[in-house]
C-alpha cells in the first residue's frame, strides 16, 4: 500500500485503451507503413532440406519487369555478419555460422537463396520465379539420436559433430544411489512435437534510409525492438547511434518475434545499398518455414519414491532440436526448463542434461512457455504414472510431495528461491469448482459398464519462473544481456502523464495495465496516461517482452519511477505551500498540509508550476518527471492447479474436452480482465499442443505440414468453456506483488489434458499417447499401438 | 502469397461465358465463389491464364421446384441453400451437409455450384450430391447437357465438364420424406473432413427400405458404399444397421496424409456410417 490511493485502479477490469486500434486495424501495423518510392523484397527460399549450392544466378530475374536488384548470398555476404546467438549455453557450445541468405549451403526448407527488389511486392513474387539455382542434394539431418551417431552426415561439415552442446545440472544427492535404494523407480519417455507459431500478425519490416545523414529507420514487427537494434547494429555494420528501431503496433509473437531475423538484416542491408525505403512482409506458408518453431524434444525422465510416494530423486535427459542455426536464444530454450522439472515438489536428488543436437530443420527458439512447459509436461505426466504405480489418486501424491504454504520461502532443489506460494489453497478451490468427486465416481461407473466413451481427469499442479531475470542469474547462465527493465515518467504542463516504457507489448495490453499503475501512485484519473512503447528514440532504454517478464519488471519500474515523482513533487509542493516536506500528506494526487486541509496542491498543479519553474526552491531542477532502472532480485512464481475431464470415444478416438477448471495464484492482478484473456489464450495454446498441431516432416525433410489448412490450429469452436479463477499469494520479490501470467495457461494445461486421456484410457492398458493426442493416435494406442500414428 | 498474373473477364450472360471459356482454351477457369481456386492460386498450385468470373451471369442463382425435382442455381451461395425453404423440404440433406461447410465468410462467398465443379474429394457438397442422386446441367459450345452426379466426379480435383462448359444448374429428385444426417469427422471444427458420410434412408414400419450412403474423402471422388446400402435394406434395429456399416469401407481407397493413414479413414468410414445411418433412420 503506498500514498493512500493504490486499490483504485489497480484491481479494476478497465476496457483495454489500445483496443480501439487494434481491433479495427487502424493503426500502424509495419505492413501499413508507407514510404516514397520504397521497393518491395521477395526471397527464395530452398525447396530442400540440405543442399550444395552449385550455382544461383539472379540475372534472368534482373529482367523480369519491375525488377530494381537481385542478390545471392555471395552478393550479400560482404560486410554482414552471422546472425547472432545471444545465449551460448556452455564454454564449448558449437556455434556455427549463420549468414541471413544462404552461401555454400542449404540447411533446411526455407533457408533463404537468393533476394528479389521490385517495385511492387506482386513483381518481386514473379521474379523469384526467374532466378535459377543448382542445388546437389546433400542427405537430411532428422532423427534425434541418430543424429549423435559416430557416421551420422553433418549438417554443419566444418564442425565435425550435430551435437550442439551437453549441459549437466546435478544437486543434492548423486542419483544413482538414490535410485538403487529406493521403493519405486519409473522411467518414461516423453515427446515434444515442434510447434509453429501462429501470430496473428505475419512478421513484416520496413527499413527508410536517410541516406544523406546514413540514418535508418527500422520498423519491425517484433517483440524486442530494443535488443534487435544492437543486434542489427553488429550484424551489419550501421553504426547503432544511425539506427531507430520501432516496433510499431505489433499483433502478436508467443516468442516468435523474440528473435533477430534474417529478413530484418536483408532489409536493413538492401535498403543500405540501393539508398531507398524496402520493405517485406512474410506469407502464412512462407512463416512455417522461415520463422522460428517451438519445442521439439525427447525427454527421457525417470524418478524414484519411496512406497507411501514420498519422490526421492529425479533424473532428466534431454535430446533438444536445435534445427539448422543457433537463433537468438535457441540453445537457453531447454536450459530454462532445467530449473523446472522438480516443479512443487520436495526431493533429494535431482540430475539433468541436456544436449542440443542440429537438425536440418527450421530452427527452433523460444515459444510461449520457453522449456517450461516441456519441463512441466514430463513430471506432471510421470507424476501420474507414479500415482498409477502405487494405487494413489494422483491429488494425493502431490500433496504428499509438494512444499507447504508455510515453508515458504523454499529452495529448489533445482536452486531457485520460490518466496511465495500456496498449494494447498489453489488445489482445494479448484477441486472443489471442479467437483473432483462426483467426476471420479461418474469414471468408475463408466468404467464398470464398459461404456464406449471414457471419462478422464487430469491433474497439473504447476509452477514457473517468470519475471526474466536478475542480471546476474543471467551472467551465470552465460546469457549475453542483462534482465533490468526501464520506466520514465514525464509529467506534462497540462497535467497529464506519459509513462515510457521499455518493455514492447505486442497484445498484452500494457498501455491499459501501467496506466492503472501509474495512476494509483501519482493521483491522476486513468485517462490522463498514456503510455510510449517500442521506439527507440521514444523509449531508448528496454529489455522488451518476453517470458512474462513485463508487468513484474516492466511494471514493477513503472511503479517505482511513480514513486520517484511524487518524491520530487512533494518538494515542490513543500515549497509552494510554505511548509515542511514531513508536514505534506500525498492522497488521491492532492498534497495537503497535515492539521490544515485547505492548504493543498494537487500534483497537476505541482507539474504545472514546475513547467513555469517561476517558484522553486533554491537549487531545485526544474522537472518531476523521473526513471528508474530495475534489475529484479529474483525471478517471480506464479503457480496453480489446472483440471482437465476429458470423454474419449473409443471407437473414434476422439478427444472431448468437458470441463476444465484453473485456479492460477499469479500473485496481485492489476487489471483482472486481462489476467482472464492472458488464461484463456494461453490454455488454447496448451490445449493445442495436447490435441492438435505438430509441425509434420517427411523423410526428405520437408514440411509437410506447410499451410494452415494442415496444421490445424484449434478455434474457439474446439474449445471448452473454460473456468478460471484466482488464489492470490503476493509475490514478495516486486513492490506490485505480481507474478506475471503470459504463459501459466500453456505451461499448466498440456499435461492436465493429456493426463486426463491417459486415465480415461488406462484401464484398457493405455500408458501413454504421444502428441498431439490425435484421434487416430488415441485409437491406435487403445489397440495397443502405443499412440504412435 | 502472391497468385501468377492472370487476365480476366467478366461476362453478362451465359452465351458469352461459353464464348470466353472456348477462347480462353486450357487458360480458362471458370472464377464461382473463388473459395477453392483463389487459395490454390495463391499457392501457386494452379495457374490459370484466364479467369471467367461468372459471378455477373443472372439467372444462376435461386432455386426452383421443376415437378419432383428441385433445381439450385450453381452459382447459389452456400448461405443462400441453407435459408432456402425449397431446400428444406425437397433436399434436407443438402441443408445439413451445407451446414457444415467452412465458416460463415466462406458460405457466403462459396457456391454449391463451384464446390461440385472442383470436384475435390474431401469436399462435403459432392457427397450430398451423389446421395441424392442428383444431376449436373452444363451448357458448352455445344449446348446443354444433364451430366448425373455418379458420372461428374470423374477423379481427383477433375469432373467430367469439358473446359469449355459451365455448369448452370444442380437438378436434386426430391427427397422429401427420407430421413437423411451427415456425420463429418474432422480434426478442428473448420478443416477438412477427414472422412464425412451422408445417409439417407427411406423405412417402412421400423425397417430400412432403401439407404443411401456416400463418402466424403474415402478416395479420388466421393463414393457410394454401395456394400453397405445392400446391407442396410431391411435393417431393422441398431445391431443390424452397425454391422451392414461394416462393409462401408468395401470398394474405397482413402488416401494417407498429415490427419489420417487410409487404414484408420477405413475404420472412420465403419463407424460413421453406422451412426450417419442411425440418425438419418431416427434409431440413434
Amino acid at each position: 500500500m503506498t500514498d493512500g490511493a493504490v486499490e483504485a485502479e489497480v484491481g479494476r477490469s478497465r476496457l483495454r485503451k489500445e483496443d480501439a486500434r487494434l481491433l479495427t486495424g487502424q493503426t500502424t501495423w509495419t505492413d501499413n507503413i508507407q514510404a516514397a518510392g520504397m521497393l518491395h523484397l521477395a526471397i527464395l527460399r530452398s525447396p530442400m532440406a540440405h543442399a550444395r549450392l552449385e550455382r544461383v544466378d539472379v540475372s534472368r530475374a534482373l529482367e523480369r519487369p519491375g525488377v530494381v536488384a537481385a542478390f545471392g548470398g555471395s552478393d550479400l555476404a560482404e560486410g554482414m555478419g552471422s546472425l547472432p546467438c545471444a545465449w551460448p549455453v556452455t564454454e564449448d557450445i558449437v556455434l556455427p555460422d549463420h549468414p541471413p541468405v544462404a552461401v555454400d549451403e542449404v540447411r533446411h526448407a526455407g533457408d533463404p537463396v537468393a533476394v528479389v527488389v521490385a517495385r511492387d511486392r506482386y513483381a518481386a513474387a514473379d521474379a523469384l520465379e526467374a532466378v535459377e539455382v543448382a542445388y546437389e542434394p546433400l542427405p537430411p539431418v532428422l532423427d534425434l539420436e541418430a543424429a549423435l551417431a559416430d557416421d551420422a552426415p553433418l549438417v554443419h561439415a566444418a564442425k565435425g559433430t550435430n551435437r550442439c552442446y551437453d549441459w549437466p545440472m546435478r544437486a543434492g544427492e548423486d542419483f544413482a544411489a538414490v535410485r538403487e535404494r529406493a521403493d519405486v523407480t519409473l522411467k518414461r519417455r516423453y515427446h515434444q512435437q515442434r510447434l509453429i507459431p501462429n501470430a496473428m500478425e505475419p512478421r513484416a519490416v520496413v527499413v527508410i534510409p536517410l541516406a544523406a545523414s546514413g540514418e535508418y529507420t527500422v520498423y519491425s514487427a517484433t517483440q524486442i525492438p530494443h535488443i534487435l537494434r544492437v543486434m542489427l547494429a553488429v550484424v551489419t555494420g550501421v553504426p547503432e547511434h544511425k539506427l531507430r528501431v520501432v516496433a510499431p503496433d505489433v499483433g502478436g509473437g508467443f516468442g516468435s518475434k523474440l528473435q533477430v531475423y534474417g529478413e530484418e538484416a536483408i532489409a536493413l542491408a538492401v535498403a543500405r545499398r540501393l539508398g531507398r525505403p524496402v520493405k517485406w512482409t512474410e506469407s502464412r506458408s512462407e512463416g512455417y518455414l522461415a520463422t522460428h518453431h517451438g519445442r521439439g524434444m525427447i525427454q527421457d525422465i525417470e524418478i524414484a519414491a519411496d512406497r507411501d510416494g514420498r519422490l526421492r530423486g529425479l533424473k532428466v535427459d534431454l535430446l533438444a532440436d536445435m534445427g539448422a542455426y543457433l537463433m537468438l536464444v535457441t540453445p537457453g530454450v531447454p536450459i530454462l526448463g532445467a530449473f523446472m522439472y522438480p516443479a512443487i515438489y520436495k526431493m533429494d536428488s535431482y540430475e539433468f542434461n541436456c544436449t542440443g543436437v542440429f537438425t536440418t530443420r527450421t530452427p527452433t527458439d523460444a515459444y510461449r512457455g520457453a522449456g517450461r512447459p516441456e519441463a512441466t509436461y514430463a513430471i506432471e505426466r510421470i507424476m501420474d504414472e507414479l500415482a498409477a504405480e502405487l494405487g494413489l489418486d494422483p491429488v494425493e501424491l502431490r500433496r504428499r510431495n509438494w512444499i507447504r504454504h508455510e515453508e515458504f520461502p523454499y529452495t529448489s532443489i533445482a536452486g531457485l528461491t520460490y518466496d511465495s506460494g500456496n498449494y494447498e489453497a489453489a488445489t482445494d478451490k479448484a477441486l472443489a469448482l471442479f467437483g473432483y468427486d462426483e467426476l471420479r465416481a461418474e469414471q468408475r461407473k463408466r468404467n464398470e459398464r464398459g461404456d464406449t466413451v471414457r471419462l478422464g481427469i487430469g491433474v497439473s499442479t504447476y509452477t514457473e519462473m517468470c519475471g526474466l531475470a536478475p542480471s546476474r542469474v543471467l551472467r551465470d547462465l552465460r546469457y549475453s544481456a542483462g534482465g533490468w527493465e526501464a520506466a520514465s515518467i514525464r509529467m506534462l504542463p497540462t497535467g497529464k502523464v506519459e509513462v515510457v516504457t521499455g518493455t514492447s507489448p505486442h497484445g498484452q495490453g500494457h498501455v491499459t495495465s501501467w496506466s492503472q499503475i501509474a495512476a494509483d501512485v501519482l493521483g491522476v484519473p486513468f485517462e490522463d496516461v498514456e503510455v510510449v512503447h517500442g521506439d527507440t528514440r521514444a523509449a531508448p532504454q528496454g529489455m522488451d517482452t518476453y517470458g512474462s517478464r513485463s508487468l513484474v519488471v516492466g511494471g514493477s519500474a513503472v511503479h517505482h519511477a511513480a514513486r520517484k515523482v511524487v518524491d520530487k513533487a512533494r518538494k515542490v509542493a513543500a515549497h509552494l505551500l510554505e511548509a515542511s516536506e514531513q508536514d505534506l500528506e500525498f492522497t488521491g494526487g492532492v498534497f495537503s498540509v497535515k492539521g490544515s486541509p485547505e492548504a493543498r496542491k494537487t500534483i497537476q498543479e505541482v507539474a504545472f508550476e514546475t513547467f513555469t519553474s517561476h517558484d522553486l526552491p533554491d537549487g531545485t531542477e526544474p522537472t518531476i518527471n523521473a526513471e528508474h532502472l530495475l534489475d529484479p532480485e529474483n525471478f517471480s512464481y506464479p503457480h496453480g492447479t489446472h483440471l482437465c475431464a476429458v470423454e474419449v470415444d473409443t471407437e473414434t478416438g476422439r478427444t472431448r474436452i468437458r470441463s476444465y477448471v484453473c485456479v492460477d495464484d499469479v500473485g496481485r492482478v492489476v487489471n483482472p480482465m486481462i489476467v482472464e484473456g492472458q488464461v484463456h489464450g494461453g490454455l488454447a495454446q496448451g490445449i493445442a499442443q495436447a490435441l492438435y498441431e505438430e509441425a509434420v516432416y517427411d523423410d526428405d525433410g520437408n514440411l509437410l505440414s506447410g499451410t494452415m489448412a494442415d496444421y490445424p490450429v484449434p478455434s474457439a469452436l474446439d474449445l471448452p468453456d473454460f473456468v478460471t479463477d484466482r488464489t492470490e499469494t503476493p509475490a514478495e520479490s516486486n513492490p506490485l506483488g505480481v507474478k506475471g501470467v503470459g504463459e501459466a495457461g500453456t505451461i499448466a494445461s498440456t499435461p492436465a489434458v493429456v493426463g486426463a486421456i491417459v486415465d480415461a484410457l488406462r484401464p484398457l492398458g493405455v500408458t501413454d499417447v504421444t502428441m498431439p493426442c490425435t484421434p487416430e493416435r488415441v485409437w491406435r494406442a487403445i489397440h495397443g499401438e502405443e499412440g504412435q500414428a | 502469397m502472391i497468385p501468377p498474373a492472370f487476365d480476366y473477364v467478366r461476362p453478362g450472360t451465359v452465351e458469352e461465358a461459353v464464348r470466353a471459356l472456348a477462347d480462353g482454351g486450357e487458360e480458362a477457369k471458370v472464377l464461382a465463389g473463388g473459395q477453392s481456386l483463389l487459395p490454390l492460386m495463391r499457392l501457386r498450385m494452379a495457374f490459370p491464364g484466364l479467369l471467367v468470373d461468372a459471378g455477373r451471369v443472372p439467372g444462376l442463382r435461386g432455386t426452383r421446384l421443376e415437378g419432383d425435382t428441385l433445381v439450385i442455381g450453381a452459382l447459389t451461395t452456400h448461405h443462400d441453400v441453407l435459408a432456402d425453404a425449397l431446400v428444406r423440404r425437397h433436399a434436407g440433406l443438402l441443408a445439413a451437409v451445407t451446414a457444415t461447410v467452412a465458416d460463415p465468410a466462406v458460405r457466403h462467398r462459396g457456391t454449391l455450384g463451384g464446390s461440385l465443379a472442383h470436384a475435390d474429394p474431401a469436399a462435403d457438397l459432392p457427397a450430398a450430391v451423389l446421395a441424392l442422386e442428383g444431376e449436373l446441367v452444363a451448357v458448352g459450345p455445344r449446348g446443354r447437357r444433364t451430366i448425373p452426379a455418379r458420372a461428374f466426379f470423374v477423379d481427383y480435383l477433375e469432373s467430367a465438364l469439358a473446359p469449355d462448359e459451365l455448369l448452370v444448374d444442380v437438378r436434386l429428385p426430391s427427397s422429401e420424406g427420407w430421413g437423411f444426417h451427415y456425420e463429418k469427422f474432422q480434426r478442428v471444427a473448420q478443416a477438412y473432413a477427414i472422412v464425412g458420410v451422408a445417409a439417407l434412408v427411406r423405412r417402412d414400419g421400423g425397417r430400412i427400405t432403401e439407404a443411401r450412403v456416400s463418402l466424403t474423402n474415402m478416395g479420388a471422388t466421393p463414393l457410394r458404399a454401395a456394400a453397405a446400402e445392400e446391407a442396410l435394406s431391411g435393417a431393422a434395429d441398431a445391431h443390424s444397421v452397425t454391422r451392414a456399416a461394416g462393409s462401408a469401407a468395401v470398394g474405397t481407397r482413402p488416401a494417407g496424409d498429415t490427419s489420417a493413414s487410409p487404414e484408420y479413414r477405413a475404420h472412420l468410414a465403419r463407424v460413421l456410417t453406422g451412426r450417419a445411418v442411425l440418425a438419418a433412420a431416427g434409431m440413434g
